[in-house]
């Protein structure tokens, strides 16, 4: 009854993912991967093969679309189920020089998906001389996610890019929407708030990026699997640039200097 | 497979333990413990692991190290089941057999890294429980480290610990090593001697706290010059 796991590497042409992938024959349940889902609890989830390990889960990423381009932003921890595995990861991965995606979910099924799907538009581009849509990009990854749609497979990215300035949100239980605006990860709600407060088209590029880092900031604040740096992106038709990342840690300590100078000032003001 | 659980014979436990309906799924994995560490340095880098192989209540052996030498620059620890460390061992050591038949020059660290993700992916929907570190010199002759998860997320590091006692080991070397939660601390670098003996006494303290890391310390140290192996005994019990 064992059906033979066909290699998900090797690959040959341009439709091959759907015919090529074999799923064991063992009882598959439908993975709930929404965008609001928490980390760390894989394990709740039954799977094909009961795993004696945690997967790498949750985040707080962000991307929203204005005047400038499209700006990108998203915490750094890897967490495990209560141990955070790694402080200093990369969400925010590039996929050529004018696109850029986010990712939430498990960070490996992230991190190969983003690196199958380089490879794909550069063989697009290679084989029809020019460079495929973010629109595209966002559908070649759908199509490629959704042989797996109900396996334990957690992809929740948002692709950033410049042809025109547009912004996709692609996730493994078939979602794909357009926005200019979209939050993803445990952390998401909180960035939410933030967003929603400042973000318009008509933002300048510092003012952006300041509230692309606040958003962030205020969400690993209060999400226990979010936190450590925040890294942030801007796309452009020139294509992107990283900003250098940032310690949260000293934000937090600098607000509330901040906030202890306010009182001060606030308290000599009254008395005086 | 099966543990030792019950000392006396299964019935002599459950007195102890809620008497119902139990049951027991067979499992294709198994834990058999063990701690793997690794540092990068300047011009170095450090590999190290223990060497005790136990399951359940047991020891199998003393003398199993989990590091695993690839190439003359770069050695791989793997610790957890430990059918999966010896198997993909087994299929690293082929593909960089065909590499170096197919390219005529040897995989570097990085290009070893990045196969060795690939590798651990294509087995996501059943994967090899092994946590993965290699440890090795890059082109440019620096120290690199690579840390992966059982699935086949990795990224580059200056030092990482996996395995058992990973969680214990971990916030130590964040501190000493990467100057962590400390204020008003000069940031040194690191020296090949000092690394080695961070390296042996914080598996000192692994041993002390950790029931299945003990018996013996093997490190490899990597530079230039070759690969450089040591043991050191640690607790026995």
């Amino acid at each position: 009854r064992h059906q033979k796991k066909k290699s998900l590497l090797t690959k040959n042409d341009f439709g091959h993912y759907f015919r090529k992938v074999v799923i064991f024959s063992w009882a598959l349940t439908a993975a709930s991967c929404s965008v609001e889902q928490h980390c760390g609890q894989s394990d709740s989830k039954p799977t094909s093969v009961p795993l004696p390990f945690p997967m790498a889960h949750g985040t707080t990423t962000l991307a929203f679309m204005f005047q400038g381009g499209v700006l990108a932003a998203a915490d750094t921890r890897s967490s495990c189920s209560g141990l955070v595995a790694c402080p200093a990861s990369q969400k925010i991965l590039p996929i050529h020089s004018h696109l850029v995606g986010t990712t939430s979910g498990t960070s490996a099924d992230c991190a190969l998906w983003k690196r199958i799907l380089s490879r794909e538009l550069r063989l697009y581009q290679l084989r029809y001389g020019r460079r495929l849509s973010t629109r595209g990009a966002a559908k070649l990854l759908s199509h490629m996610l959704h042989p797996f749609k109900g396996t334990e497979l957690c992809v929740a990215a948002t692709l950033c890019g410049f042809s025109g300035p547009s912004l996709f949100y692609v996730c493994s239980d078939g979602t794909r929407l357009e926005g200019s605006l979209f939050s993803v990860g445990s952390g998401s709600p909180y960035a939410y708030s933030i967003l929603d407060q400042g973000v318009r088209w008509g933002l300048t590029v510092e003012e952006a990026t300041s509230i692309a880092r606040e958003a962030v900031y205020r969400a690993t604040h209060r999400d226990a699997y979010s936190g450590n740096f925040v890294d942030v992106y801007h796309v452009t038709s020139k294509g992107w640039t990283r900003r250098t990342r940032e310690d949260l840690k000293e934000e937090y300590y600098r607000e509330k200097e901040k906030r202890r100078l306010e009182r001060e000032t606030r308290g000599t003001a009254l008395s005086g | 497979m099966l543990s030792a659980q019950g000392f006396g014979g299964p019935g002599k436990m459950k007195e102890y333990h809620y008497a119902g309906a139990v049951e027991h799924k067979f499992s294709p994995y198994a834990f058999n413990g063990g701690t793997v560490l690794a540092v990068a340095g300047e011009d170095f880098a450090i590999v190290a692991s223990d060497t005790r192989l136990s399951e359940g209540y047991s020891i199998h052996s003393r003398d199993s190290p989990k590091c695993y030498k690839l190439t003359d620059t770069t050695v791989i620890g793997c610790s957890g089941f430990h059918g999966d460390c010896l198997t993909l061992t087994k299929i690293i050591d082929a593909r960089l057999k065909m590499y170096k038949h197919s390219n005529n020059k040897t995989m570097t660290s990085g290009a070893i890294a990045a196969m060795l993700s690939t590798i651990l992916y294509s087995r996501r929907f059943f994967p090899y429980y092994v946590y993965n570190i290699i440890g090795g010199l890059d082109e440019e002759g620096k120290g690199a480290v690579y840390s992966f998860d059982p699935v086949g997320s990795y990224q580059r590091d200056t030092y990482k610990a996996g395995g058992s006692a990973s969680a214990m080991l971990q916030p130590l070397l964040d501190n000493q090593i990467g100057f962590k939660n400390m204020e008003g601390v000069q940031h040194l670098p690191l020296t090949q001697e000092k690394a080695v003996q961070l390296v042996k006494d914080v598996f000192i303290s692994a041993a002390e706290r950790d029931v299945y890391t003990g018996d013996a310390l093997r490190v490899c140290v990597i530079t230039k010059d070759g690969i450089n192996e040591q043991t050191i005994p640690l607790r026995k019990d």
